[in-house]
Parts: C-alpha cells; structure tokens; sequence
C-alpha cells in the first residue's frame, strides 16, 4: 500500500520525466563533437582507400607491366586492361580504365600488384556530372599519381610495417 | 505608456475634428485597434519565424551537435532563406482535392491562432480587447483552430492526410476538455474570466509564492502537458508520425499553406506558453515581489516591480520547456494518448475544481498558508 502510493504521487509529479529532462538538460551544456566539415576534417588512416593513381619508377618509366592481375582480381570487374610491345621490347598497357562507378574500393588491385603500380589514394573528395566521366583512363590514373606521388609515398611507408 | 496615451489622445482629437462626432470616434477607436493588432502580430510572426531556429538550436545542443549555423553569423538568417524558399515553392493542390476547402484550410487554422492573441494582457492595459470572457474567447478560438486540420485532412482527398487528421482532432479534442477544466481553475482561483484581473489576484506580499501554480500545481501541469497535446507537439505528435502517415494532415500542403500550417502550430505554441505564464505564474509580476523588497528603496525595489520582461522571461522558458521535452522524450502510443487525456487528466482536473473550491471556501481560505492565495 505504501508503495502503492509513493509510486503515484512519483507518477503525478512527474519524477522520471523530471530526471529525464534533466539529463538532457546537462547534454545541452556539454562540448558539442561537430565536425564543421569542409573547415575540420577528422584524420584519415594511411589505410584509407580512396580514388586511385598509377605511380612511376623515380626515373619517369611507369610501373606497371600489363600483367593484368589487378583487373583478374577485381570483384567488380571495374578494371579493363589492353596491352601490347612497346619499342623498347618491354610489356606496357595501353589502355587502362576504372570504372569509379562499378569499383567497390576494396583495394584487392593494390594488394595485388607485384609492382606496387595501382594505388588507392587517401582523395575522397572527388564527382562525376556525366555517365563518360566515372571512367577513368591511363593518363588521368598517372596524372593524379604524379601530382600525388609524395603523399601516397608517405602513407606507403607508414603502413610499410604491417603489410 | 505615457507617449502612446498622448498620441491617442492627440489622435482621437483629430480624427473628430476631421469627421465630425458621428464618424469620428468609431473610426479612431478601429484605427487604434488596428495599430495594436499590427503591434502585437508583427513581433509574434518575428517570433514564430526565429522560434523555430531556436528549436533547431536547441535539439542540436541537447545531442551534443551545433545545430545550423551556415546561414549568415551563427546562422541567424536562417529562417529568412527558409522563409525565402518556400515563397518560391510551386503550391500544388491534388487532382482529386475539394480545391475551394483544401485553399480554406491552413486560413482556418491559422486565423484563430492569431485571434485569440487579441485577450492576452502584456501589461496592465496593454490588450487589444479587454473583454471579460477572455478565457471564454480563449477557449472558443482554440477550438476553432481544429476546424483548419480537419478541413485540410478532409480536403486533400489523400489517405494519409485523412488519418492524421482523424487523429489530430481526436487528440486535440480530449485535451481542450482537460485544458479547459484546468483554466476553470485557475478562473476560479482567480474569481475572474479577465486575465489582467486574474494576474492582479496574484500580487501580492510573497513574490512567486502568490502565484496560482502553487494551490494549482497539478492543474498547472495538466494545463501545460495539454498544451503539448492539443499543439499536437512532441511527445503526443502521432497526428504527423512520420514512419506511419508522413506528415499527417498537412502531407498534401507546399510552398506557402504548408509555412501557414507551421505558423498556426507555433503561433499556438506561443498562445499556450502566454496563458501558462499569466494564469499559473503571474504574468508581469516579478517573482522578487515581497514586501520587504517594495520598501527596500529605489536600489533594490525594481526587482520587485511589475514589467512586461518578466512576463516575456516566463513565455520564453515556457517556450523553451516545449522544445526541451520535444528533445527529452519518445513519442506516446495513440491509445496511450488518450488514456492519458481520458483517464488521468479529466478526472484530475475535476477533483482539482473540488479541490480549489474547498480551498476557496470561507474558515479555510483565510487561514494561513491558504490566505496567501484565496484570502484577498
């Protein structure tokens, strides 16, 4: 009976509801953890698998060989590879295009390449306006590791250890 | 106060002059009127406008976000760009709607939620109509307000919009009922339908303890959580839940009737946080008005002086509960709901108008602690 009663005069004094409100109350007051994006940016691993880039040898020659183990294993088929002899005797591709649209960001094309050619960079922050942009060709892929190629060496070699 | 007696005086001689006696004095006293309405309506549509920045400012802090803060400095543009975006809507009225009802609708809802401003007291005097059966205005044109939803359920020949208008009204019929036993309280309490004489029956000797929230409380609550139902506010807002029927009655609505519609909401969000603060707590009474503090001197007794900031302070934290709770709480089950308002709040509220009559009656009003309040 007693506690019969004390829980309704609690219910009619809205007890819970005023402990409630009081614990959002305190939220109110509390640091907010926005992130004002295009100002803040939260850190990105050296892991991150973003947009991707074909890399060069320090001399200038392009890394990759046309072995075309990157487009065998690429889940979503994004990858189409067409090569032929150059001049000099060596294996080069000649045609090199992603889909960024099929592509999953996986990044088994990076694992697989013996030549450490195809990359993911750390970009995130790219679009498309047409259907014909979201296939990105050879000099694009190169072109983005040129201008790139320092940032993409540095997250290699942080994650050089655990690989 | 001073300057507005001299301009109307100075008006009300001009206009006679201008008219002759017969035409003189109505078309001054319809000219006051009208400059009051725009008065009072222009800064409650200000404060609609910016109420619901305030609210989007508020549930963001209470989830630990910033809430928007984009548009001009800490985004306090941002309900002019809202409010710029849906004037260039397209307003759309379904194939199949009764065009005529479906326009009448959000006008319907909107103009008793701006009517029943006319009764509210700022200051001693400050009212546009100074009637006696304000709260039975009051109550009268809050009804009315339901009229608009039902319509513009009825009228959208759509089945969501019809379900939450069904709802909405079922709701916001069983809560007037439990609103308005609570205002019989508090006009019983006050012995007057008038609020200024309502809130001149609270000055007193006590500051806050003179207020009607303390012999009324559970009314006070009652009054207050009806309020949230009957605006159809969070956590009662089935009537646009929007995993079941989208937006409920107002799903049809664009551009424009759909901002009407929200005008009406928070217009009556306001209205329900004024007759809050001028029934249960006093209205522009300070809650520093004791005695001791009135006769203190000049350093100290304008703590204690009536002003309209106080009474603005208590709209404003009512204001600020309504958003508070719609950030605190889940949303009640329907049959919740109407337990609530039938089962608990009705019989409540009756016992309470038993209650304040005892309280009222003569060997017990006047003995303390009950003079404070029923013994003037």
């Amino acid at each position: 009976m007693a506690t019969r009663f004390k829980d309704i005069v609690s219910s009619l004094m809205l007890a819970e509801l005023v402990k409630g409100l009081s614990l959002t109350g305190r939220h109110m007051f509390k640091r907010k953890i926005t992130v004002m994006y295009p100002e803040e940016k939260t850190p990105k691993s050296p892991r991150f698998r973003g947009l991707h880039a074909l890399r060069r040898y320090p001399n200038g020659e392009e890394r990759c060989i046309a072995c075309k183990l990157c487009e065998a294993v690429c889940p979503a088929l994004a990858i189409t590879i067409e090569s032929e002899q150059r001049e000099d005797g060596t294996r080069r591709t000649t045609r090199y295009d992603i889909d960024l649209v099929k592509c999953i960001y996986c990044g088994f094309c990076e694992e697989s390449c013996p030549v450490d050619s195809i990359v993911e960079t750390d970009l995130h922050e790219f679009h498309f306006e047409t259907r014909e942009e979201t296939v990105y060709t050879k000099p694009m892929l190169l072109a983005i590791g040129d201008k790139y190629e320092a940032e993409i060496a540095k997250a290699r070699g942080e994650d050089a250890a655990f690989r | 106060m001073s300057y507005w007696n001299d301009i109307m005086t100075w008006a009300q001689g001009q206009s006679t002059q201008l008219l002759g006696s017969e035409w003189g004095p109505p078309a001054f006293s319809t000219g006051r009127a009208l400059v009051m309405i725009v008065m009072v309506l222009v800064p409650i549509l200000l404060v609609v406008l910016y109420y619901q920045l305030v609210e989007r400012w508020v549930i963001g802090w209470i989830q630990v976000r910033k809430g928007p803060n984009r548009v001009g400095y800490k985004g306090i543009l941002q309900p002019i760009a809202d409010a710029i975006k849906l004037l260039l809507k397209e307003q759309i009225a379904p194939a199949g709607a009764s065009k005529a009802l479906f326009y009448l609708a959000p006008v319907i809802a909107v103009a008793p939620a701006l009517a029943a401003w006319a009764i509210i007291p700022f200051t001693p005097g400050w009212v546009i109509a100074d009637v006696d059966a304000a709260i039975l205005l009051m109550l009268a044109m809050t009804s009315m307000g339901i009229y608009g939803i039902i319509i513009a359920g009825w009228a959208s020949n759509s089945k969501y919009a019809f379900l939450g208008a069904m709802r909405a009204t079922a709701q916001m019929v069983s809560y007037e009922l439990a609103m308005g036993f609570a205002m019989v309280c508090g006009l019983m309490a006050g012995q007057s339908m008038n609020l200024t004489q309502i809130v001149a029956r609270q000055d007193g000797n006590w500051g806050f303890l003179e207020w009607f929230w303390i012999p009324l409380f559970p009314v006070f609550l009652i009054h207050y959580i009806s309020g949230l139902a009957e605006t159809n506010r969070h956590p009662f807002d089935v009537a646009e839940g929007e995993s079941e029927i989208v937006a409920g009655f107002h799903v049809e609505y664009s551009g424009m009737m759909f901002a009407v519609f929200f005008l009406a909401e928070y217009a009556n969000m306001i209205l329900i946080s004024t007759i809050s603060s001028l029934m249960f707590m006093g209205g522009w009474l300070s809650p520093f008005n004791f005695g001791f503090l009135r006769d203190a001197g000049p350093a100290i007794s304008w703590l204690a002086a009536p002003s309209i900031i106080w009474l603005l302070a208590k709209i404003g934290f009512l204001m600020f509960v309504f958003l508070w709770v719609r950030a605190s709480f889940p949303r009640y089950r329907y049959d919740q709901i109407m337990r609530l308002g039938w089962k608990v709040f009705i019989p409540l509220t009756i016992v309470w108008i038993l209650v304040t009559g005892v309280m009222m009656m003569e060997p017990i009003a006047s003995t303390p602690p009950f003079s404070i309040w029923f013994g003037k």
